[in-house]
């Protein structure tokens, strides 16, 4: 406690110091010190670069915050988003420096828990230096935190909640780039019966809402498409031990099994079902896509197919450029989540950068950004195209399938 | 149809039900001395199944796993997580719960909630840092099966918990029953301050019985993560709770109930995922498997309450 | 030497208090942002309770704060309100647990059930969701229906409190404990699976859109509205734990807690009183639920996990349990920390992060270590506070009290008296 109390009025007076001296560039020298195993924060680059330009930013703070679990198990997605949500922030800062702005990230930690989510959306709509949220990552928090961003009129840019409801309730504020369920889990319903040939299935999802949401849309387009439903089973998040479910599994024998849910689970899953002998297909949503995936499956990764909307950034050489650069500056895998967070990032920045150039260079207000940003047209993100509707669903609808490798995920093809 | 899953139904049943046994009996020794639940033995566990997986990683990594007798390695991986997780309970005592041991009733369990908070991220911060991820996958160490036919097939990793936990739990009885620290274990139990006036240093038995029923935790966790081969720093709370439930299922403070208690646990779990979807057409699936575990530990608490192995204890006027 | 001083310690006098408040409400007014001058405001309470001074002087300026002077400063931020309202959410709760945990001694890990069933009755009624199993297209009820639905979660909460005690009640101590952990969570798995065959919770997908309370047309959803519904409410319990503390049912869960043999053997019937214990502590919870459900405007079964059950428990045990002071400050210390301190030292961090004053590499962001922190604090308060940070006083007068009275001149003594009364005033 004491000790506690010590480092934080140290760190105080620290602050107060450098705030009096007016410099920016502490963080040259600290970015030298760092061991290698903990690995850089991306924060340090630009500012790296343009150092000289530390006096510049009178028009103000801009904060873009991000709203997302960074800590209890769901911790790992959350941070994926914040991560290259920060790294979309980091690489144009100099832009909005130049225009006079400091732009920082305002990362929150929302705990997955609905409470906590609302709390900090009043403190970000209190907050006038806040201009917009990337968040969330579980729709039951983001639906009620969306009802304050809509008080406030923060814009807020989901990079994951799937549930279709989210946006069906004539919120302005609430927009999302990725794929709402009742698109992708239709499409990868046709996939598997179109192109993989199941006549059989049965379906596992994780009881949350994505997963379920997801499950149940694929559910209907099974029974519209006459495949049989042989199971349709929950599983409890967490757990390491799904033996029993596909025990069931295993004694009706499906052409494929559908998993709604994230990778923590589909990747033990899909490892256990094959040590049970299982043959057939195993198909998920874009909740499987992580590199993560492949280390938790091990070798039952192989053949694994799941939907995502994000199209294949790795197939062009600028892409893999990007990738790698990623990969360096953040010393962190390139996750879909990431990827997502990213390109939430981008919409948002670049509609304070429309919002500011429209206030005539000035400090925007939040209805003009929360206008700008609704008008996102076309805007050909590092892997996802979007183009808002009237409701905030992003009209770039398409849904890529992909297959696992052994040690990588391939592109398939577009799901039709 | 469905029956002839069953053999294999109770096989992975037994598997997850010995390991709830020997982290119950973590919680039931700990609970007959001091009548205390101490909430931080799922994540002891926790930090077992970390400890053996980072030994066997990094054995991995240096190359000394090639050509080691599986056997051996998993033997060396057990006693080093073994010896760790004990430290880590005997100094949880010392630091947490010894101060406390006057204290109302309840107070241990905030401490022990705090503990538990605090072993957890401290666990993912330490992977976070030294592996850039906190979810582990866990090299393993025995790949085969032995087939019984078309009845069921037993993974060698699923025999070998179910091995190893027998192996812990005679050993923990025979250690109770026929040592001399055995029975001053059950003196304090019994009776602290009497036990104390026979000499026994009730302090010093109180550390063994963290030892000990950390070490098992420790132990218990080893083999989840060479059974289940992934672990993540919350896989703790869900197994701590389990192993909890079965503690009380079978009297808590009693050794032989709690290996009762787990394994009936287990089976009881495995049995209402794989087949309570089927039996009800899908009106009630896998997802109620816990209802089924808990209405069944709530119907015996109310017939006998004091579990299936208790004694019922005669108050005293 | 802690004690000593205590014991010595006389209060604080009237003028501190006041020039306290009156300083932090002016720099609160001034500096709208100062987290500091808000938690002075909020601590102003607990100085209160420690100032030497009668209680109605006390109420007086108690209720003055609360009432006037944080609406005042603080109502036009709205996280501050925000924040006030959840502290005033989990007050409530803790004061409802406390009745079963801190009078009664029943250790109950499934507390959280009673919250949920009484969200869930507004919930389900209050949107269209109530269609789903009831003929007619009834539903959506508007806003104004909040104001009923408070008394039927009430009664919701208490009926699922006895229903859940008749048979729970029956196992003692730790047992109770997981009995009551297996009933929170099969309540909350239920909850979660309940939207087949029949659609009655939506599931996974929870509930949407909960209308906010209504009063004569003005809709209230803002914090600083809930702020007063949620002060109104603890105003009730308050005076309900006041009441029951000692009255004769409170003071038979006192002699259920410190011997039940005892008690039993003194004429109280175990099983009522631990069931009135369960039921009371239950409706408020229930109530609270309500409140929670307006607030939030969405539900889902993951507001309602077994964490959130240990979370009241912690906030009971740490305030002291069976004291009321105690389990206001309890659970107001520990719903600060998580929703604000918490989170405003992580934002602190995170801003000296990026103007590069200290570099803590990225797995070490801040914003991660509020649990840890959380964690490490209840370990500390544990152990410096055992008996919780405003322990339950006795009452040391209570023989003395009955001396005096009438039975005290009775050459019979006091117990045929007593057992008379026992007999006589049932109702």
């Amino acid at each position: 406690m004491k000790k506690l109390s010590h480092i934080s009025i140290l760190s105080a007076v620290l602050a107060t110091s450098v705030a009096l001296t007016g410099c920016a560039g502490t963080s040259n020298s600290s970015g030298g010190s760092n061991t290698g195993g903990g690995g850089q924060p991306a924060q340090n680059q630009p500012s790296t670069s343009g150092s000289g330009g530390g006096a510049a930013t009178d028009g103000g703070v801009i904060k873009i915050a991000t709203q997302t679990p960074l800590s209890g198990n769901q911790s790992s997605l959350g941070d994926a988003i914040k991560t290259g949500a920060e790294y979309a922030l980091n690489q144009r800062k100099e832009e909005f420096k130049k225009l006079g702005f400091d732009i920082q990230l305002f990362p929150q930690d929302d705990q997955a828990d609905p409470k906590i989510g609302v709390s900090n959306a009043e403190m970000l709509i209190s907050n006038p230096d806040v201009y917009g949220v990337v968040g969330h990552l579980n729709s039951g928090v983001a639906i009620p935190s969306s009802v304050k961003y809509e008080e406030g009129k923060l814009v807020m840019v989901s990079p994951a909640n799937t549930a279709v409801k989210l946006t069906e309730e004539g919120k302005k504020t609430v927009h999302r780039i990725c794929a709402r369920d009742d698109a992708q889990g239709p499409k990868a319903a046709m996939y598997a019966k179109n192109t993989l040939g199941v006549k059989t299935a049965f379906i596992i999802h994780d009881k949350t809402a994505y997963g379920q949401g997801l499950s149940d849309q694929v559910k209907l387009q099974f029974e519209k498409d006459g495949v049989q439903l042989l199971g349709y089973e929950g599983i409890t998040q967490g757990e390491k031990d799904y033996s029993a479910v596909l025990n069931q599994v295993s004694a009706k024998n499906p052409d494929i099994i559908f998993f709604g849910g994230l990778y923590p689970e589909g990747g033990i899953l899909v490892k256990q079902a094959r040590e049970k002998g299982y043959k057939g297909y195993f198909m998920g949503g874009d909740g499987l896509d992580s590199s993560d995936m492949i280390k938790i499956a091990g070798d039952a990764v192989e053949g694994v197919v799941f939907t995502s909307v994000a199209g294949d950034v790795t197939q062009t050489e600028e892409g893999k450029k990007w990738a790698e650069e990623y990969k360096k500056t953040t010393n962190k895998p390139l996750e879909t989540y990431s990827v997502y967070g990213f390109d939430s990032m981008n919409v948002i920045l670049n509609g304070v950068m429309e919002a500011i150039k429209a206030n005539g260079g000035k400090k925007p207000t939040r209805e003009q950004v929360l206008e700008a940003v609704h008008k996102t047209k076309d805007f050909q993100g590092q892997f996802t195209k979007v183009t808002f509707d009237e409701k905030g669903d992003n009209t770039n609808a398409d849904v890529f399938i992909y297959k696992y490798d052994k040690d990588k995920s391939t592109f398939v093809g577009k799901a039709e | 149809m469905m029956l002839n899953i069953l053999p294999q139904v109770l096989v992975d049943g037994l598997t997850l039900g010995f390991m709830y046994a020997v982290v119950a009996l973590g919680y039931t020794m700990v609970y007959g001395i001091l009548e205390f639940i101490n909430f931080a033995h799922g994540e002891i566990f926790m930090v077992g199944a970390f400890v053996g997986t980072e030994v066997l990683l990094i054995s991995d990594s240096l190359g000394a796993l090639e050509g080691m007798n599986p056997f051996v390695a998993l033997f060396l991986t057990l006693i080093i997580a073994m010896v760790l997780t004990g430290a880590l309970g005997v100094g949880i005592e010392r630091v947490a719960y010894r101060p406390l041991r006057g204290a109302p009733r309840l107070v241990p369990l905030i401490s022990a909630i705090g503990v538990s908070f605090l072993l957890q991220d401290l666990v993912r911060f330490t992977e976070a840092l030294a592996r850039n991820e906190f979810y582990l996958n866990s090299p393993t160490l025995f790949t085969g099966s032995i087939s019984l036919g078309s009845i069921a097939t037993i993974p060698t990793k699923g025999l070998i918990v179910i091995v190893l936990a027998i192996v812990m739990m005679i050993s923990l009885t025979l250690f109770i029953n026929k040592t001399k620290w055995g029975i001053a274990m059950r003196a304090v139990a019994q009776d602290q301050s009497t036990a104390s006036l026979m000499t026994i240093n009730v302090d010093k038995v109180i550390m063994l019985t963290f030892l000990i029923g950390s070490s098992l935790g420790g132990a218990t966790g080893v083999l989840f993560a060479q059974n289940y081969g992934t672990i993540d720093p919350y896989i703790g709370f869900i197994l701590g709770l389990k192993a909890f439930t079965a503690a009380v299922l079978g009297g808590i403070g009693n050794l032989r109930g709690a290996m009762v208690g787990g394994v009936l646990l287990g089976l009881l779990e495995s049995l209402s995922g794989a087949f309570m979807g089927p039996l009800t057409n899908g009106a009630f699936g896998a997802e109620y498997k816990d209802v089924f575990a808990f209405s069944i530990l709530i119907l015996v608490l109310l017939f006998k309450p004091e579990g299936l192995f208790g004694e019922a204890v005669k108050e005293k006027v | 030497m802690a004690n000593l001083t205590w014991k010595t310690f006389k209060g604080i006098p009237l003028a501190l208090t006041l020039v306290w408040i009156a300083g932090f409400a002016a720099a609160l007014h001034f500096m709208d942002k100062s987290v500091i001058a808000f938690l002075g405001i909020l601590s102003s309470i607990v100085l209160i309770y420690y100032t030497n001074t009668s209680k109605a002087i006390k109420m007086v300026i108690g209720a003055a704060v609360l009432l006037i002077v944080i609406p005042l400063v603080a109502g036009e931020n709205r996280y501050y309100m925000e924040v006030a309202s959840q502290v005033g959410i989990y007050v409530a709760m803790a004061l409802g647990l406390n009745i079963v945990v801190g009078f009664a001694g029943l250790l109950d890990l499934g507390y959280v059930a009673f919250f949920a069933a009484g969200a869930y009755a507004y919930a389900i009624f209050s949107t269209s969701q109530a269609n789903e199993f009831i003929a007619g297209n009834l539903f959506p009820l508007s806003g104004e229906w909040f104001w009923p639905f408070l008394i039927v979660g009430l009664i919701v909460a208490a009926v699922f409190g006895v229903l859940l005690g008749l048979p729970v009640l029956r196992v003692k101590g730790d047992y109770l404990a997981i009995v009551t952990l297996g009933f929170g969570e099969i309540i909350r798995i239920i909850f979660n699976n309940l939207d087949k065959p029949i659609n009655i919770t939506n599931g996974p997908q929870g509930i949407t859109p909960i209308p906010s309370p209504e009063l004569f047309g003005i809709k209230m959803g803002t914090p600083f509205f809930f702020y007063f519904i949620v002060l109104f409410v603890i105003a009730f319990i308050v005076l309900a734990n006041i009441r029951f503390e000692h009255s004769r049912l409170g003071r038979a869960w006192i002699a259920v807690r410190e011997d039940e043999l005892a008690a039993q053997s003194m004429g109280i019937s175990l099983l009522n009183t631990k069931l009135a214990a369960f039921a009371t502590g239950a409706s408020f919870a229930g109530v609270v639920g309500v409140i929670f459900a307006a607030k939030q405007t969405f539900i889902d079964p993951t507001s309602f996990t077994l964490m959130e059950s240990i979370g009241i428990l912690v906030m009971v045990i740490l305030g002291g349990s069976g004291s009321i002071p105690g389990v206001v400050l309890g659970a107001a210390f520990v719903t600060i920390l998580q929703v604000q301190l918490l989170k405003e030292f992580s934002n602190f961090l995170h801003s000296l992060q990026q103007s590069g004053i200290i570099n803590l590499p990225n797995q070490l962001d801040p914003s991660k270590f509020q649990r840890l922190i959380f964690g490490i604090m209840l370990i500390l308060a544990a152990l410096y506070r055992p008996n919780g940070l405003i322990p339950a006083k006795r009452k040391k007068n209570d023989l003395d009290a009955i001396k005096a009275s009438d039975y005290g001149k009775e050459k019979l003594g006091i117990l045929g008296k007593l057992s008379q009364l026992a007999s006589g005033k049932q109702s």
